[in-house]
């Protein structure tokens, strides 16, 4: 990997839609694996339409590599559309549990109100702990985290990415198209050719 | 047929509306079988073993309908299959049971994959309620072979069968083609069911094998066309995928462009055509590649610039605008970026192109391809060919052959420097008469695979040329052949080397020659074990009699040539050098 590839390295996001079928997350996650790319976040999730699965797949490349990657997804037969996106071209949220003792919640008035700056939100609260969530970008959980350790954090979890395309009209118009048997008068959809420039430079 | 009876039984109790399809009560097995009928399926290579039991007990009763090729190791199956779809163009099927059977497979299918061969796999499996207890012969085919085929699935239950194998000849067969490998449950190939009459299936919401041409990008790419001065076209084995020879043939015409090919593509374009002006890569023929940086519009079709065509990439082409034609939009700026891509079946986007490109001669040009062809023959080919030497050369062997075959039959080779040789030279006349595993470079391949070109292509005189390291991987399907009696001419040039791991050692590695040095049996009395005919040929004098005796004695024949031990196979390209670099000696 030259010095220039690895300048240009960002977070990207995948968003694939695709049939909910067994063994497609292999199918997909080896396309990653086989060029030793490591998955930084994936979320599997059923979308807005019935019986289509939206992956949202956080990976951290060049744009020449993620373009090549993205079209190799969308190219397994069980995957409907692939999009890729910078941090820029996203909305994103990941959420977070974690879980404090009640006790130090119920005595330290500082905590709570490091809880409320940080918008978090009680989800369960039991004499013995309390599970407090939050979403946010990284930064944010994580900051979180820092500000509980000293008070007892007794466990997290974060979820994985999720993320709203800020120029996406929606799949819904798209799905009509792909079943429609004969194909559309309309040219050929391949955003990666329509973007060539974008796309790739030797 | 056996479930008519049952059917006939079960039928009238239905009551069923008058529009509903007449359903049939069969077992999985027997559905599997028909479902192959319904394909058009004729031939089906395989080897039995527990898990797929139920399935060859149905074949007993379609053993008119389906010829059964019992082959001794299911990764010679596998290869039988890929000769066969090559030399046919249809699809390769292949029965196997679970556990070893299936991971036999596994080269096969990676070959296919990457040479884009439709196959349909159909592989036994332990009973559903087993799966993931380690039963015997269990092996977890679908993740194993998930990198390696272009679908894959698991049927675990009868009803899904037909569907299942259905979608696996669509996908199998449509876009760039590949292989599919079924999976089935022994209960569900035992299970029976009510299925309603087969479906073939012609849309997969999801998949959309062939895209619809933009016309602009046509008409972009005919401007750069006419405006070329030095334009050249490569072509790949999609112009035979695409069955678009024809269209091919008349685009080059038109358009007087020089067009050289990659192995895979060898043949569409007869040998002897005015513009076919050879083979590209680390052997090919010396214009082709250095022309390749010097052309100023390169029009790639159907091909996928392989590392061994392009040699280094940063120094590939960098002066030409670059047309690539191709059905599968992952190939497009993979590994060369195009200034105009022609996304589509070519059988499509070669006559819109043809229609606009302007008809001319590019003497000049030509003239530079003939010129270093002239450089070739004195550097390379003529002692190659017609050698000074008293041992004798692989190139002459091939030389020999063409003036017998007069470039008709179907050349099967195995991989290694025998096959750089018979790419080369060997005179084809028709399209589909080069089968070699190009993309993975199978040791084992060619014998197999003749095997199935000659089932594929029964009327056409098969040739499988194969180096004395290969023939050893695969060598027990000389008992496929002996059961069969199937007509393939075996050519074993033997020069007692890896021959080509030899080359590299010598050339880059200081002549050490680290575990090259192959012995092999008596390969004549190894055939007349299998009852196959032979003869060893150890002098020039009796090499020309020899071939003509193989190619005209009825039934298989092994012919073991012995040639120089330690030639090498020039041109070439060394790994990490450009085209341009090209050495002739």
């Amino acid at each position: 990997m030259s010095q220039q590839a690895s300048i240009d390295r960002q977070e990207y996001n995948i968003t694939a839609y695709t049939e909910n079928q067994v063994g497609l997350l292999n199918r997909i996650a080896i396309i990653f694996s086989r060029r030793k790319i490591n998955i930084e976040s994936l979320n599997v999730s059923p979308s807005e339409i019935e019986g289509i699965h939206r992956f949202n797949i956080v990976i951290n490349e060049t744009e020449e590599v993620v373009g090549k990657l993205a079209r190799q997804i969308e190219k397994q037969i069980e995957v409907l559309k692939v999009y890729y996106n910078t941090n820029a071209d996203v909305i994103w949220q990941e959420m977070a549990l974690y879980k404090v003792p009640t006790d130090v919640i119920a005595e330290k008035a500082i905590v709570e109100r490091l809880l409320r700056e940080n918008g978090a939100r009680a989800v369960v609260i039991r004499k013995d702990y309390t599970v407090f969530e939050t979403t946010g970008h990284r930064e944010e959980t994580d900051n979180l985290i820092r500000v509980l350790q000293p008070y007892g954090l007794i466990e997290f979890v974060r979820s994985a990415r999720i993320a709203i395309i800020k120029a996406s009209d929606g799949f819904n118009s798209k799905l009509r198209e792909f079943e429609r048997r004969e194909p559309s008068t309309e040219p050929a959809e391949n955003e990666y050719l329509n973007s060539r420039d974008k796309v790739f430079t030797m | 047929m056996l479930t008519n009876e049952q059917s006939a039984q079960t039928l009238p109790e239905l009551a069923a509306p008058a529009v509903q399809p007449e359903t049939e009560t069969m077992t999985g097995a027997v559905a599997t079988l028909q479902a192959l009928l319904a394909e058009g399926v004729d031939t089906i290579f395989g080897y039995p073993g527990g898990a797929i039991i139920p399935i060859y007990d149905a074949l007993y009763d379609f053993k008119e309908q389906l010829n059964h090729v019992l082959v001794r190791h299911e990764q010679g199956g596998i290869h039988a299959a890929q000769g066969y779809a090559r030399s046919s163009g249809k699809v390769g099927v292949v029965f196997a049971t679970s556990g070893p059977g299936a991971t036999n497979l596994v080269t096969g299918l990676a070959d296919a994959l990457i040479d884009s061969t439709p196959l349909v796999c159909i592989t036994g499996q332990v009973f559903a309620h087993l799966l993931g207890t380690d039963a015997f012969q269990e092996t977890d085919i679908i993740n194993i072979t998930t990198p390696i085929t272009k679908w894959n699935y698991q049927v675990t239950n009868a009803e899904e069968i037909p569907e299942a194998l259905a979608k696996a000849f669509y996908i199998a067969r449509s876009g760039r083609p590949g292989p599919v490998l079924i999976d089935i449950t022994k209960n569900a190939q035992q299970q029976k069911h009510d299925f309603a009459p087969y479906v073939p299936c012609t849309h997969i919401r999801s998949y959309r094998p062939v895209p619809i041409v933009r016309p602009e990008y046509i008409r972009e790419a005919a401007a750069l066309i006419n405006q070329a001065k030095r334009p050249f076209v490569l072509w790949g084995q999609g112009v035979i995928l695409g069955k678009a020879e024809q269209e091919f043939k008349a685009f080059i015409e038109k358009s007087g462009i020089p067009a050289a090919w990659t192995i895979l593509g060898a043949g569409a374009l007869p040998t002897d055509h005015p513009l076919n002006v050879g083979m590209l890569g680390m052997h090919g023929n010396y214009g082709p590649n250095v022309l390749t940086n010097e052309c100023d519009v390169l029009i790639a079709i159907g091909m996928r610039f392989d590392d061994r065509v392009t040699g280094r990439l940063d120094k590939y082409a960098k002066q030409a605008k670059v047309i690539h034609l191709d059905i599968d939009p992952t190939e497009i700026d993979k590994n060369v970026a195009t200034t105009v891509p022609v996304w589509g079946d070519c059988k499509e986007t070669l006559p819109l192109l043809t229609a606009l490109v302007e008809a001319k001669l590019h003497p000049e040009w030509h003239e530079r391809f003939r010129v270093h062809m002239e450089q070739e023959v004195d550097a390379v080919i003529r002692e190659e060919l017609f050698p000074t030497s008293e041992e004798m050369t692989m190139g002459e062997v091939i030389q020999q052959l063409n003036e017998l075959t007069e470039g008709e039959a179907v050349i099967v080779t195995d991989v290694g420097q025998h096959q750089m040789v018979a790419c080369r030279y060997a005179k084809l006349n028709k399209t589909r008469s080069n089968i070699t595993s190009g993309g993975l470079g199978t040791m084992g391949f060619a014998l197999p695979a003749a095997i199935g070109a000659k089932f594929g292509t029964p009327h056409r005189p098969v040739v499988a040329i194969i180096g004395d390291g290969g023939v050893q991987m695969t060598i027990q399907e000389l008992g496929t052949i002996m059961q069969t009696g199937v007509d393939v001419k075996i050519i074993i040039l033997n020069n007692r080397f890896l021959g080509m791991v030899r080359q590299w050692q010598e050339l880059f590695n200081d002549r050490r020659y680290s575990f090259v040095d192959i012995q092999s049996p008596d390969y004549v009395t190894v055939a007349s074990g299998y009852g196959i005919s032979g003869k060893r040929v150890e002098a020039r004098a009796e090499l020309k009699q020899s071939l003509h005796q193989m190619l005209e004695h009825p039934g298989s024949f092994l012919l073991e040539i012995m040639v120089s031990k330690e030639n090498n196979i020039f041109p070439m390209v060394p790994q990490g050098c450009s085209v341009a670099e090209i050495r002739l000696r």
